[in-house]
């Protein structure tokens, strides 16, 4: 009986979960008119429009491709910067090292509205303002800590022994650390890689203020759209969706590894 | 595991550094350069000293913005957070049901924060949303534009729905990490279900559940994406929080100096609260590895 109130509750929080999902879902297969002028559960004239608006025009495709750049460059810079300081903390003591955790952490604590003037104004003056690498590099502000924390929470996982037994053999730090020690933990870069692209996916602020046309990210599209078109709501809809997939697609893949990650973590 | 101790370990450390402090400190000290000027056109700035930071701090508009931040934070935190240990104490712990579940909920960690907004704005609104129509169904007045304090509770429960999930992640994560002997060795004491929670579940999600505190906190006390595009701070102001605040100063009304001394103030209170969370969670967990 009392497994069965359990498992009530936890049917009852799934729906509350999906049900606002299913209704995006929803009215990505309606017309705007139909969103706006009738409530129904499901749609009355299914429609692809809204998709095929999407993937045919090129304003709304390209958001697309300018989210996924300057996420990928931005994961890959996270990552690679991330990776040695991660085994510097996890393996040596030295002058420092507590505060400079702490001051790394305040980083992914920062306000980003706090960074959001000096950042504009700084992109500009470098000539870097609406371009992939700035919101990049903007991202890394609060990626690189996070990157570094989970990172090291692995890296402690791995015995120290297997450190001193490769530089007994006369293996050279630089290639024990790519051939041996980085495949030991290629589940942590997977997760890693993972919460890198997803916070620097669903980042809108910083991602919009950085650019204004060539970079310009596909959610800073769906704003603008709210106020130049009349409110598209089928269109805007659709492309909530498509926003969903690629997350979807890499969490399918370190679902396993990602309960390991933090549980190891130390704060 | 005990450390080798070597200062050329900074060496490792040096491109995060570099990197992070690129972005971090250049443009914080641009904050701090604005906040003591009066800025009237590119070439009349005067010093101002600390006039902003007096006005700021007896600002009333950011005595209520603050108050509806702690209000908002403490709200989410508190059914968040037990609400997160229960779903993950009930997922299906192995085989497809713990992958799906997981999948499942992850899925609004996935969206872009201003989707979360829209989807909330349509998904509550009385006439053509699911939630508004279902709410006003069951007889309750509900309107989220127009009432403050439904527009508020709006704002608390996406703010639930959108980040219960990373609680439960984390949470679940822990609970996997539990080695089956501890059950087996309360199973034999005949402990009851209640019990196995308190003295053995619980102890051991601490680390966990420390890391999903602070990172509820500190990003609950940032929110601006989701209320902004849902609500955009109103009906008055009763969903305007810090962030909003603030960027409405900077942004909106171009008052960079005042925007720029709230900036600090803004940094300080979280660098502060930061500090003492970090500060106890380090202290438990020397206690626990005594």
């Amino acid at each position: 009986m009392k497994i069965r109130f359990r498992t009530i509750g936890l049917i009852a929080y799934f729906i509350f979960l999906l049900l606002p999902i299913y209704w995006l879902v929803n009215m990505s297969f309606k017309t705007t008119g139909e969103i706006l002028g009738t409530f129904s559960l499901v749609p009355q004239n299914f429609t692809f429009a809204n998709y095929i608006m999407i993937f045919t025009d090129p304003s709304w495709y390209t958001g697309y491709l300018n989210s996924i750049q300057y996420v990928a460059i931005n994961t890959l810079i996270s990552v690679s910067v991330a990776l040695p300081a991660a085994y510097g903390f996890s393996r040596f003591r030295f002058m420092g090292d507590k505060h400079m955790f702490f001051w790394l952490l305040t980083n992914r604590m920062a306000p980003p509205a706090v960074f959001l003037l000096p950042f504009f104004q700084f992109y500009q003056t470098v000539g870097l303002f609406d371009t992939h690498i700035a919101v990049a590099l903007a991202h890394c502000l609060f990626n690189v800590p996070l990157a570094v924390w989970i990172l090291e929470g692995f890296m402690s996982g791995v015995s120290k022994e297997i450190d001193e037994t490769a530089f007994i053999d006369g293996c050279s730090f630089p290639r024990f650390f790519i051939t041996i020690f980085i495949p030991l933990i290629r589940a942590g870069v997977g997760v890693t890689a993972f919460f890198c692209f997803m916070f620097s996916w669903v980042e809108l602020l910083l991602a919009r203020t950085l650019t204004s046309v060539n970079a310009k990210p596909i959610a800073a599209t769906m704003t603008r759209t709210i106020s130049a078109a009349g409110m598209d709501w089928g269109g805007l809809a659709a492309a909530g969706v498509l926003t969903m997939i690629p997350g979807a697609i890499v969490i399918w893949f370190v679902r396993n590894h990602m309960a390991k990650g933090f549980a190891l973590g130390r704060v | 595991m005990d450390k080798w101790e070597n200062n050329r370990a900074w060496f490792l450390i040096l491109p995060v550094f570099l990197i992070v402090a690129f972005s971090a400190i250049i443009p914080l000290m641009t904050v701090v350069n604005y906040s003591v000027q009066d800025i009237l056109g590119p070439d009349s700035r005067y010093f101002v000293g600390t006039e902003w930071f007096r006005e700021m701090l007896q600002n009333s508009r950011l005595h209520d913005a603050l108050l509806r931040q702690i209000i908002f934070t403490f709200t989410v935190l508190v059914i968040e957070v037990p609400l997160g240990i229960a779903v993950a104490l009930t997922m299906p712990a192995r085989g497809w049901g713990a992958s799906v579940s997981l999948v499942l909920i992850a899925l609004p960690l996935l969206i872009p924060w201003n989707v979360v907004g829209t989807i909330w704005q349509i998904f509550g609104r009385p006439d053509i949303g699911l939630a508004g129509v279902a709410v006003n169904g069951m007889g309750i007045d509900y309107n989220y534009t127009a009432n403050a304090f439904d527009s508020w509770i709006t704002v608390v429960i996406m703010d639930i729905w959108h980040w219960t999930p990373l609680v439960v992640l984390l949470c679940y994560a822990g609970l996997r990490a539990i080695p089956d002997a501890f059950y087996q060795a309360a199973r034999i004491d005949g402990a009851s279900r209640w019990a196995v929670f308190r003295f053995i579940q619980l102890p051991k999600l601490r680390g966990v559940l420390m890391i999903g505190i602070l990172l509820r906190f500190m990003d609950s006390f940032m929110i601006y994406t989701e209320p902004f595009v849902l609500t955009g701070g109103g009906p008055g102001n009763s969903t305007t929080f810090l962030s909003q605040f603030l960027t409405k100063m900077a942004v909106g009304q171009f008052d960079i100096g005042p925007a720029a001394a709230f900036s600090l103030i803004y940094f300080l209170i979280i660098l502060l609260l930061c500090f003492v969370f970090y500060t106890a969670i380090t202290s438990i967990e020397k206690e626990a590895s005594k």
